[in-house]
């Protein structure tokens, strides 16, 4: 019993990473429609910043988190307007190829700034867990991690919920030529999308190599992928669905890694989803919406 | 004239097939003459192998209209299919090029049936979720092949799935004078190295005499009203599904031959060799070539694969000026001020595009 719990909070902690991914990844998804491939790679990006600041400037962790976010948000908007906005207008392969190359760029250059050779990230969490916590693999991290995506799903929800901002994005993602006319200003919105994403993606990467420290350019990839998997499980646009998608996706991966086969844990997680979208086309939580003649 | 060629289209289709040949002749002649640098005559099977699936992942994506992100999963079917093949023949058929035919064709079956029975869930679904279902599949099949150990003796093959990932080659129990074929993760080494340039290209053109006839054919005619519009279709008594099945099987057989060309091509092929980034690689070729667009495919599919070997003297630099070179040219084909540009320059252009579909 104690050695499933253990797999249960692995699955969870993992999980809670996943949920913040996809949960940067359907807000981007819900607004531009687009398959984000960069977001993986804003990931990494924002691990390398945190560990710059805490290994070579000797700043405080909290500091390195900020900057995470900061010069992520920054990247977030500029690779919206350079490369996703002048396609605007054009067919969804040509915006995904884009994102691809976007991808593609981040990794070389991470690359080229950091090398190839994998770094050791320190975790940036340490605090005394209690003893009867610690026996079930309770780690300070994976506390941080999930009391983190339970913030952040419920300011997001707060955020499209109440405030002007979140209003316009979820008309936006609605229809856009409407939302234009009724005032609101979509290129911004859209702007301001990318920016909430990838400093969700920044906190996303300082935590996952908080948990397994190995950081190199291909870092962010696989995460990215797997949380955009669990943004679809729980049906793409909708927060507590990319929340409860993270959380499953992770659960799932540490029991099949535990009981089934480590080399084939990725195999399952991605026979689930597609087990879950051919029963429930549109996700867990998501909005079914019937084709209309 | 021929009284065949008097159609505008079947006189396109042949007009491609003389430059693939054209192409052909020219690069032998120039290997002949030593005028080909060293690094790029190891890329001439490669390119074949790549070629043929850009055309083949052209006919799902292009033609019919569905994203695939997973077409690297097939390929690996056929490829370690075909290893397996080349490597167990090698004493009943001594002879190279048969032992390749055998080696292709038993890549392209079982690719076609890998395609048939993903195809079964991927076609209920369209869209974004077709692609990443296909992703899933093509990660799915990368790990099932990575736990394989294959290997033959006198006794015949010998098959392991290495499910907890403690199994080796010595599990197999090999008589003495087998070999291993397929080792796990390691993926399969000690190939022999049977493809050949002359094989590539007359698999490029099996690839597009299949695909070429096909989206002529009353079929392909189907498959194209379905990708327009898949209600219309549906009302005129289209069975959407079968055609879609059709183009992802066909597109899953040539994947697979493909595969095979390729594996047998190289001794040495890692079971990660087709992952996620050889599908995205080679849907870049489809996408940069043009959609439905065969022999855009072809020439995208030669220039990206030379491009990063003709940047090595950037080093280090080279992804990142492909990855560059990538953005601009998305932006630059789909900017309005540009397009408007070569309409007016090029007139011709204009139709092509309205009629990307029949556009060889």
């Amino acid at each position: 019993m104690t050695v499933f719990l253990q797999y249960l909070v692995n699955g969870l902690s993992m999980g809670s990473v996943y949920a913040i991914i996809a949960l940067g990844y359907t807000m981007v998804y819900g607004i531009a429609k687009m398959l984000n491939f960069a977001h993986g790679d804003v990931i990494m990006i924002g691990a390398y910043i945190s560990f710059c600041v805490t290994s070579y400037l000797g700043l405080p962790a909290i500091v390195s988190v900020v900057a995470a976010v900061a010069v992520c948000t920054a990247l977030g908007i500029l690779i919206e307007g350079f490369a996703y906005k002048p396609l605007r207008q054009a067919g969804p392969l040509a915006v995904l190829i884009t994102a691809i190359g976007v991808s593609y760029f981040l990794q070389n250059a991470a690359q080229l700034i950091w090398g190839a050779t994998p770094k050791n990230f320190t975790s940036i969490v340490s605090f005394p867990v209690p003893d009867f916590l610690r026996a079930y693999n309770v780690s300070a991290v994976s506390l941080v991690t999930v009391v983190a995506c339970l913030v952040i799903m419920a300011g997001l929800m707060w955020f499209t919920g109440k405030t002007k901002m979140g209003k316009a994005m979820r008309a936006v993602s609605e229809d856009k030529a409407a939302a234009q006319l009724m005032g609101i200003n979509v290129n911004r919105t859209i702007s301001m999308t990318f920016a909430i994403g990838s400093a969700l993606a920044a906190i996303a990467g300082v935590l996952l190599c908080s948990y397994s420290p190995v950081l190199q350019p291909t870092t962010g990839s696989m995460p990215g992928i797997k949380a955009f998997t669990a943004a679809v499980f729980g049906g793409i646009g909708s927060i507590p669905g990319a929340f409860v998608g993270g959380i499953l996706l992770g659960i799932i991966e540490a029991m099949a890694q535990a009981y089934i086969s480590t080399s084939l844990a990725n195999s399952i997680v991605f026979a689930v989803l597609i087990v879950v979208l051919l029963v429930k086309p549109a996700g867990l939580f998501g909005r079914y919406v019937p084709e209309k003649v | 004239m021929p009284n065949f060629l008097k159609n505008k289209k079947t006189r396109r289709d042949f007009v491609t097939y003389g430059l693939v040949v054209l192409a052909f002749v020219a690069v032998s002649l120039m290997q002949a003459n030593h005028m080909i640098p060293r690094m790029i005559v190891g890329q001439l099977v490669p390119i074949c192998a790549y070629i043929v699936m850009a055309i083949s992942l052209n006919l799902v994506v292009g033609v019919a209209g569905d994203l695939s992100l997973g077409h690297a999963g097939f390929m690996s079917v056929g490829a370690y299919t075909g290893i397996v093949a080349a490597t167990s023949l090698a004493e009943a058929v001594p002879n190279d090029a048969v032992r390749l035919v055998i080696a292709l064709l038993a890549g392209a079956a079982s690719a076609a049936l890998a395609g048939f029975l993903v195809g079964i869930p991927v076609l209920r679904l369209s869209g974004d979720y077709l692609a990443i279902v296909t992703l899933a599949f093509g990660e799915i099949i990368k790990e099932i092949v990575t736990c394989l150990i294959v290997g033959v003796d006198e006794r015949g093959l010998h098959v392991l799935f290495n499910l907890t990932g403690k199994l080796t080659v010595d599990d197999l129990g090999l008589a003495e004078g087998g070999a291993a074929i397929i080792k796990g993760a390691q993926g399969a080494s000690g190939t022999e190295t049977i493809s050949t340039f002359f094989a590539g290209f007359l698999l490029v053109m099996v690839a597009l005499v299949i695909v070429l006839n096909l989206v002529r054919s009353r079929a392909g005619r189907a498959i194209l009203a379905v990708r327009d519009n898949r209600i219309a279709a549906e009302s005129v008594g289209i069975s959407t599904t079968k055609y879609r099945m059709i183009a992802f099987v066909v597109s899953a057989a040539l994947a697979g031959a493909a595969g095979a060309l390729f594996g047998n091509g190289f001794s040495q092929l890692s079971a990660t060799k087709f992952d996620f980034n050889t599908s995205i690689l080679i849907l870049v070729f489809v996408v940069l070539g043009g959609l439905g667009n065969m022999r855009g495919s072809i020439v995208a599919a030669t220039v990206l694969t030379i491009l990063p070997e003709a940047l090595r003297q950037f080093s280090d630099y080279r992804m990142l000026v492909y990855a560059i070179v990538l953005i601009l040219v998305m932006i630059c084909s789909n900017n309005p001020t540009i397009k408007g540009f070569v309409a007016r320059v090029l007139p011709r252009r204009r139709s092509n595009e309205e009629e990307v579909s029949a556009d060889a």
